[in-house]
């Protein structure tokens, strides 16, 4: 009997919340036969990867500050792979959004005022949503793929940063190290707790992915991005600019991720560095889709694929793993994933369907 | 010219197929004689389609027998068919877009023949069966009725014993299709039996010896068609006698509501055709039907007056008086526009998406649906509900998907969600199209009713039947040209067949031609 | 003019890569795949060519590995996207972060190992041949292999049955299958060959344009092998045009340096990218030439109708 599948007249609405879960279960499986065959004690590096840090409150708050980025960027994505839009430089807007807001931190020298971290804020949102208008205006003037514009944008973006913190912007006492001076303790977000690096950033996060619950679940606007995504005829008919829609969704992707951005080197980092993120704007892909693209189901999977970080510096710290490792899990992560969604929209029928009589 | 004595070419038995939430085919029995045209007949979605796709291979039956020739066969795939000598013309071309006409041909062999070859046979096929085709042109670049010559030739290559035509005069004009009666007899009378599927009663009568009726997925009857009358054949496909909506002669219209002047638009798909120089006006009360074969320039023409697509000039499109060439949809919807497209699902409505959300998805304006950029939840809802109501339309509830409705109950519930609006100028693309005809009927009734209350209604349709049912004057679109306006009833059916072909006179002359004299009506 | 001879040869060797991954691609892209996991692929494939190479000794086993591996990931994405029916899109892109992942766990310990560069192939009295000779005929094997893989490519698309059947299928998937083509079948084999060139791509990174490994050291040419596709609207020549092209300002980018003009190595460093954004909006703003030759299936997924 050759299985088969059949698509649903409607989609499995238990199957929306069950397949995360499969995907991470079997990502762990499969996870263990490839540390088994490595010549590692699958437990060990299980326990290692996804218990040990968080069992203690700094663990925690490092957690938290890991899917702070990730959720910011990976909302901003959201948006737009719900309209259909795949921005996938989310890394460079970040990177931009940090160019913008540590600019102005550097600047303003060491006797910042406080009222500094609002402008950075608003220079770091207004930084992304300029390198996200690139691809926006690309797209809607002249129908050039954002795919291959947004990402090519990521590697000019992190030159711009390697020639800032190699040239101008470097610190004149740091040992001709490539980066810049610290920013003034009062242009940094602040911390919540003591003993731990948790700053605001954290709390704004979350009261943005609420915000975006509330646009695309309650605005019309979510609406229309919706009915884009899902059916651009349907919107034309409606009259949904999709050339509205492509800018609103690359702008708040790329502000959201700009944002990002500055939380990083104003929170945990507090310079600019030559690599401000390991990859923060690339991994939210993983993230939106884990989320299922839901800003509530971003903030679980921002937080599961934040410890993936965690996990990957702990198996290095204890087992002399690579780094990498982080990577071969998000991946895994993200094919069974979209293997499992399969399920969603269809059902598997094991040989022969069943003959059901029917009236008429 | 069916051989009594021989065993039946093909005789199915007990064929059923299972599909999610419809049985398309319920224990299925047909049997075909050799050189007989034989009718298979039915309203869509009886299932006919799917019975075809079976005998080809592309489908598989959950049950039944085949027997060819009289031996048992089981028939897994098209190349197995055509093996058999089973050839098939599709109802949408299974033709590449971008190929030529030898490539297209040799797509649909198995054996991997040189294309010079090739086209040489597709001459001399061509000469035989007066099928006229150049094989190095584009499939593009091709009329519908050249494009159902390249798939008949690419059966004809093959030498078929059986040849499954589906649909094949939805796409043709009277003229094309009279030729393609001459082919598919010469066929016949070389032996080549020939299923035709269709649900035109006065075609079948025409052409065919032997007819089976489907309903519902079931054989209900089988006939010789020419010894019953249309109206017995359709009582037969419909199963029971139906009340069909009729015009009440209006007196007199009031002022136009809609006017287009001189539009000239590109098409907007890559192979579109273009429009240029069409004009017409839709008065108050009035439905003005435009009937013409697919592919002339309809979708062209309901971009632009939806507004998808731009006019350059603001004047050439007038709603309610207001110049509104250069406005999108949702500012035509403001000025009192609404619009049904061709399309139902991925354009008329968003086939994930509940019904609640389909009818905020056109409804927003007219409707009061928004509230400072949120949506009023409790306000749509008691639309769609008003919708589903007034139109009965036959679903779970206005939380299932748009996607889960039988396609006459979609359309009756896009219709519904336009007229409700209450527009000034409705536009609507082939009302009824694959609709059963109950809610053929509510259409066409709905229609009239809106007609009645003021509404100026354009109706664009290839179902001629239709127009001549409801329109109060008929024109005919043909490669992106307008015809004269023609007073439906005293309009003659004859020219009307000639200017769909795109055989009609030069406009200017045509325009005081109205009943058509100069021109003999053709046999 | 030897100078020039040196410079025109380093071309060559930075648009070998590029050739292979986006010929790969456009075969993928005619059957109506669209796999943006093209980074991922090569750098699995230049991980597994270097550590087969390294360890066997075998440069020719090494170059097999490359397209093997490239192949086998090709299959993962093949898997998801047309038996799971998964987007193509995101499954392409999870490919690329998997693949960056675990090429650079499988070579963690060949960071900073020397490896012998990939042997020239010369032809005894024509590789001394003045300037032809080394410009040529004095290249190692991949490198002819990607120059024939050109009019292979156009002479399987353009006049072989099986390749008629393919772009067809590319083309329009839904009659393709009512006439019995194998839609998934094809695919497939499309998928993987494209998954295997862009192995040798990756193959001839590490073992041959820099003999070595080092992580993520794509840097982003196979997204640039993606844009040459777009740029050579699907088709073979003007892809072999456009890696070139790629291939100079690449090399440009090098050389303007050593010439001593004082721009910081970042900007240089970016006219790659800038250059393939500036193609990639040339070719798209003639919305019309662009399509005419683009697959009417590409990225679509295929179920087959009832």
């Amino acid at each position: 009997m050759r299985p088969r599948l059949e698509a649903r007249i409607g989609v499995s609405g238990a199957m929306v919340y069950v397949t995360p879960v499969l995907a991470v279960v079997l990502t762990m499986a499969c996870g263990s036969v490839l540390f088994a065959a490595l010549g590692h004690n699958p437990a060990a590096v299980l326990y290692a990867f996804f218990v040990q840090p968080i069992s203690s409150a700094y663990g925690l708050a490092e957690l938290t500050i890991k899917a702070t980025p990730l959720v910011l960027c990976a909302i901003g994505l959201s948006f737009g792979f719900r309209a259909n839009i795949w921005n996938i430089g989310a890394e460079g807007q970040l990177t931009l959004g940090a160019i913008a807001g540590g600019g102005l931190a550097l600047w303003a020298g060491d006797d910042a005022s406080v009222w500094f971290l609002p402008a950075m804020i608003i220079a770091s949102l207004l930084g992304g949503a300029a390198w996200a208008a690139i691809p926006a205006y690309l797209k809607t003037r002249f129908n050039a793929n954002e795919i291959l514009t947004s990402l090519m944008l990521t590697y000019v973006a992190i030159l711009l940063l390697s020639y800032l913190v190699h040239g101008p912007w470097k610190d004149p006492d740091g040992y001709s190290f490539p980066q810049s001076r610290m920013f003034a303790d009062s242009v940094l977000l602040p911390l919540l707790t003591m003993g731990t690096r948790l700053h605001l950033g954290a709390p704004i996060a979350l009261l943005l992915a609420l915000a975006a619950w509330w646009v695309m679940a309650r605005m019309f606007v979510g609406f229309q991005i919706k009915v884009v995504g899902l059916t651009p005829a349907a919107a034309g008919l409606a009259g949904f600019s999709v050339r509205r829609l492509t800018w609103i969704t690359l702008l708040t992707g790329g502000a959201l991720s700009g944002l990002a951005g500055l939380f990083e080197v104003a929170g945990p980092i507090g310079q600019l560095l030559p690599s401000i993120s390991p990859g923060y704007g690339f991994t939210a892909i993983i993230v939106a889709f884990l989320g299922r693209l839901h800003p509530l189901g971003i903030l679980l999977a921002g937080l599961l694929i934040a410890l993936s970080y965690l996990g990957g510096e702990t198996v290095q710290i204890e087992l002399g793993l690579p780094l990498a490792v982080s990577g071969v899990f998000q991946g895994m992560l993200l094919f069974f994933l979209l293997a499992s969604d399969v399920l969603v929209r269809y059902r598997i029928r094991w040989g022969r369907s069943v003959i059901v009589q029917e009236a008429g | 010219m069916a051989d009594e004595g021989a065993p039946a070419r093909l005789r199915l038995r007990g064929i059923s197929k299972q599909f999610p939430g419809c049985l398309a085919n319920d224990k299925v029995d047909l049997s075909l004689g050799q050189g007989e045209i034989h009718a298979l007949l039915g309203e869509n979605g009886a299932g006919k389609s799917t019975l075809v796709k079976i005998i080809y291979g592309v489908l598989k039956a959950d049950s039944g027998a085949l027997e060819w020739d009289g031996k048992a066969v089981a028939i897994t795939s098209p190349s197995q068919a055509r093996k058999l000598g089973i050839a098939m013309v599709f109802q949408h071309f299974s033709l590449f877009e971008s190929m030529t006409v030898a490539e297209n041909v040799a797509l649909g062999l198995d054996d991997g023949a040189n294309l010079d070859e090739l086209s040489a046979k597709v001459g001399e096929i061509g000469r035989r069966y007066g099928l006229a085709l150049q094989p190095e042109r584009v499939v593009h670049d091709l009329s519908v009725g050249e494009r159902q010559r390249v798939e008949i030739v690419r059966c004809l290559m093959q030498n078929p014993r059986l040849l499954i035509m589906d649909e094949p005069t939805s796409v043709l004009t009277p003229g094309e299709a009279e030729a393609l009666f001459v082919t598919l007899r010469q066929l016949a009378a070389e032996g080549c039996t020939i299923l035709y599927i269709s649900h035109k009663l006065e075609e079948i009568r025409a052409l065919c010896s032997r007819a089976t009726v489907m309903r519902g997925g079931q054989v209900v009857a089988n006939c010789d068609p020419r010894q019953e009358t249309a109206h017995d054949l359709a009582r037969l496909m419909i199963g029971e006698d139906f009340d069909q909506a009729s015009k009440t002669a209006e007196a007199s219209f009031g002022a136009a509501r809609l006017r287009v002047q001189g539009l000239n638009m590109a098409a907007a798909a890559i192979h579109g055709t273009p429009i240029s120089g069409l004009d017409l006006e839709v008065a108050a009360g009035e439905i003005l039907g435009i009937a013409g074969v697919a592919g002339n320039g309809q979708n062209t023409l309901l971009a632009a007056l939806s507004g998808e697509q731009l006019c350059a000039k603001a004047e050439t499109i007038c709603i309610e008086g207001q110049n509104a060439g250069d406005l999108g949809p949702r500012r035509r919807r403001r000025l009192g526009l609404a619009f049904v497209p061709e399309e139902r699902l991925g354009h008329g409505a968003v086939p994930e998406m509940s019904l609640t959300d389909n009818a905020l998805l056109t409804g927003y304006d007219r409707q009061d649906l928004l509230s400072r950029g949120s949506i009023m939840f409790a306000r749509t809802r008691d639309y769609a509900q008003r919708i589903v109501q007034s139109f009965q339309v036959v679903t779970g509830g206005i939380g299932a998907n748009a996607g889960s409705l039988s396609g006459g109950n979609l359309q009756k519930f896009i219709i519904g969600r336009e007229l409700l609006q209450q527009p000034k100028v409705l536009v609507v693309a082939h009302p009824t199209w694959g609709v059963d005809a109950g809610a053929a009927a509510a259409i066409h009734t709905a229609l009239l009713d809106l007609a009645h209350q003021g509404t100026a209604i354009l109706v664009i349709s290839q179902d001629l039947d239709e127009l001549l049912q409801i329109s109060d004057r008929i024109a005919v679109l043909s490669e992106g040209r307008l015809s004269e306006i023609m007073i439906t009833a005293e309009a003659d059916i004859g020219r009307i067949g000639l200017l769909m072909g795109g055989h009609g006179e030069n406009g200017e002359a045509g325009q005081l031609d109205k009943q058509g004299e100069h021109h003999a009506a053709p046999a | 003019m030897e100078t020039l001879t040196a410079v025109l040869i380093t071309v060559i060797g930075a648009a070998t890569p590029l050739v292979f991954a986006a010929t790969g691609e456009l075969v993928a892209e005619k059957s109506g795949v669209l796999n943006l996991g093209v980074e991922g692929m090569m750098l699995l494939g230049a991980v597994a060519a270097f550590a087969v190479a390294l360890t066997t000794g075998s440069a020719t086993l090494g170059i097999l590995a490359g397209a093997a591996a490239g192949a086998a990931l090709a299959l993962v994405f093949a898997l998801l996207t047309l038996t799971l029916l998964a987007n193509q899109v995101a499954s392409g892109l999870a490919l690329t972060i998997f693949g960056i992942g675990v090429s650079a766990l499988i070579g963690r310990s060949f960071v900073g190992v020397p490896l012998q560069r990939l042997p020239q192939l010369d032809l005894p009295g024509i590789s001394d041949l003045p300037i032809l000779g080394p410009l040529l005929f004095s290249h190692d094997a991949l490198v002819y292999l990607s120059i024939l893989a050109i009019p292979a490519t156009i002479w399987f698309l353009e006049r072989s049955r099986a390749g008629l059947i393919l772009r067809a299928i590319g083309e329009n998937h839904q009659a393709a299958h009512a006439l019995g083509h194998a839609v998934i079948k094809v695919r497939y084999l499309a998928v993987m060959f494209g998954g295997a060139m862009a192995g040798l791509g990756g193959a001839y990174l590490s073992l041959a344009y820099t003999p070595m490994w080092a992580e993520n050291m794509t840097a982003g040419r196979g997204w640039i092998a993606l844009a040459l596709v777009v740029f050579a609207t699907w088709r073979p020549g003007r892809l072999l045009l456009g890696a070139y092209l790629f291939g100079g300002i690449t090399v440009a980018q090098l050389h303007i340096q050593g010439f001593g003009f004082d721009i910081p190595s970042q900007f240089l460093s970016m006219l790659p990218y800038l250059a393939t954004i500036a193609v990639l909006v040339a070719i798209s703003a003639d919305g019309a030439r662009a399509r005419l030759n683009a697959p009417a299936s590409l990225g679509r997924i295929f179920y087959p109708e009832a």
